[in-house]
């Protein structure tokens, strides 16, 4: 109490010294507000001459056409596969391979994506670069994965559980009518459960991303440092159509 | 221009301010200061306004129309200060295709004074974020993120001390847990700390060592969660006691108003976040006098 008695003393006769010029240094009010940036506001006009080269570059890019899809593409299509799915996991196939094999000398086995990765149709027309970052608004590069054949059975198994399409390339995999194993083949061969297998997917399924917990079983980890959006862009450069189809690489048997 | 304004101040504060104004005379009121702050969070990439087609955000933000918004403010109180909270980057291909330069080089533009570091920043690894300081003329603080260990060390200041009008403002930066929300081999060595226990120790430097008239808290912890466990802006505000004002983000969170919240010594503080994407820029004004307000009632707020 003292204390405080003493500061009001010096503090008034500094007051009184200085006549007011001093000690302008204490929150008497503040005041909240927040202004929504509406079109009620001007923009300004060198700022925008600013961002122009870059957004007419964005969009140059973005928009080029690379490609045509004769068909809408889409992830509900197929019960089991899908052409979107098909079309993701055979280009993280065919575009992440020959880089894993010029890495590693080793050879990709099969490809395993998530359904839910996939963010966007395509629609039926034009295919720019922007249409990958619809699909693939993520940063999400191919890593390859290098998995027991007792760790693949986990894979299937989760495969059969969800009772989803997720993308799957380089294996083919055959149901029963009561959703059993009728069999399963990876590069055209029959499974091996003594082996191992690489398998290509994305860094975020790699680290256990969608309870996918088999992969982190896995043996070793290549990574590529490729985006899959990228390996979508550079496929769309290489081709000129895209028509993906619902197939044979997962199917129940019929009756 | 749709301004939210709501007054909220108590009878109580009122009649304190009538008596130190009576107590002092007018010169108190003639010499009175005013400082702005203007702060945004969350921007993600969005240089451009949103499109007109958008369903949620038609036409709306943009950094050229932020750019004039505060060149007025600017002209109306020359005495501001502009902040960001983290997460500039990410959420546009402008980030994918310049990784950051252009959001950085337009905030130099903009004439914003500091940021802080959000988990997205990280996007392109801390090797990415260090390729874009040539380009960012403001401080970029964070107190609880230990860079010792990476490229960014001597880069990133836990705190820095603006003097406008006369008038020292302390400013720190807080940054979110990164384990868990981004990959070790993007913020690799960088060593997140206790976002409490560095507030107390920093704030607490500013006010007794510094002598800051004003605190301020740039947060990139999160407003507010369902698990109290989680650091958030809310407890952050209750366990200080001389951050006077909060600047949050990370959790895109928008408030009808800045929201008031009790210190650890019962004096009310501003807490505030503005969504993000840029679709609104935050305004704190602080009016300063000579007089000596006591905590708890002795300051009116206008939220």
């Amino acid at each position: 109490m003292d204390l405080k008695i003493k500061h009001f003393v010096i503090f008034i006769t500094i007051g009184l010294t200085f006549s007011c010029k001093q000690q302008i240094q204490n929150v008497a009010s503040m005041e909240g507000n927040e202004i929504r940036l509406d079109t009620s506001i001007p923009q300004k006009d060198s700022i925008n001459a600013y961002i122009k080269p870059y957004r007419d570059r964005v969009n140059h890019i973005l928009d080029s056409t690379l490609a045509y899809a004769p068909k809408k593409i889409t992830k509900v299509d197929g019960p089991y596969n899908t052409t979107a799915g098909n079309l993701l996991a055979d280009i993280v196939f065919s575009e992440g391979a020959p880089i894993f094999k010029s890495r590693t000398g080793k050879n990709l086995d099969f490809v395993f994506l998530n359904h839910g990765g996939i963010r966007s149709i395509i629609s039926q027309g034009k295919i720019s670069a922007r249409t990958a970052f619809e699909v693939m608004p993520f940063e999400n590069t191919i890593v390859v994965v290098e998995l027991s054949g007792k760790s693949v059975k986990k894979l299937l198994a989760y495969l059969l559980e969800s009772g989803m399409a997720h993308p799957i390339s380089g294996m083919q995999i055959v149901l029963n009518t009561d959703n059993t194993l009728a069999s399963v083949k990876i590069q055209d061969k029959p499974f091996d459960e003594n082996r191992h297998y690489f398998v290509a997917t994305s860094d975020y399924l790699a680290a256990g991303g969608d309870s996918m917990i088999f992969f982190k079983e896995a043996l070793s980890v290549t990574t590529i440092d490729y985006l899959i959006r990228n390996a979508m862009i550079d496929y769309f450069k290489r081709v000129d159509t895209v028509a993906p189809k619902v197939d044979y690489r997962f199917y129940k048997l019929t009756p | 221009m749709n301004r939210r304004k709501f007054i909220s101040s108590t009878s109580a504060s009122s009649v304190f301010v009538g008596l130190g104004g009576l107590s002092l005379g007018s010169c108190a009121s003639k010499s009175a200061k005013k400082i702005t702050i203007l702060h945004t969070n969350d921007m993600h990439s969005h240089i451009d306004p949103f499109s007109a087609d958008h369903s949620e955000y038609a036409n709306l933000g943009g950094m050229a129309r932020r750019a004039s918004l505060i060149e007025n403010i600017r002209k109306e109180n020359n005495n501001s200060l502009l902040f960001d909270a983290g997460d500039i980057f990410q959420g546009t291909p402008y980030f994918n295709f310049y990784g950051g330069e252009l959001e950085f080089k337009l905030m130099s533009m903009l004439k914003y004074d500091a940021a802080t570091i959000g988990n997205h920043d990280f996007d392109n690894g801390i090797d990415g974020l260090f390729a874009q300081l040539p380009h960012a003329e403001f401080e970029l603080l964070s107190a609880n993120y230990d860079f010792s260990n990476t490229i960014m060390a001597g880069h990133v200041k836990p705190y820095q001390i603006f003097m406008v009008d006369g008038i020292k403002i302390g400013v720190y930066g807080l940054g979110i847990k990164l384990s868990g929300l981004v990959g070790k081999n993007l913020y690799k060595e960088t060593e997140y700390l206790d976002p409490y226990e560095i507030a107390q120790d920093t704030e607490r430097l500013l006010k007794e060592e510094e002598k800051c008239n004003l605190v301020i808290c740039l947060s990139h912890i999160g407003y507010d969660y369902p698990s109290k466990e989680r650091p958030n802006d809310l407890i952050l505000a209750a366990k200080t006691q001389y951050t006077d004002l909060i600047i949050g983000g990370h959790t895109h969170t928008f408030l009808d108003k800045p929201t008031l919240v009790e210190n650890s010594k019962g004096r009310e503080i501003i807490v505030n976040q503005v969504g993000c994407f840029g679709l609104y820029l935050g305004r704190i004004d602080f009016y300063l006098d000579s007089i000596q307000h006591i905590a708890a009632t002795g300051v009116s707020i206008k939220v």
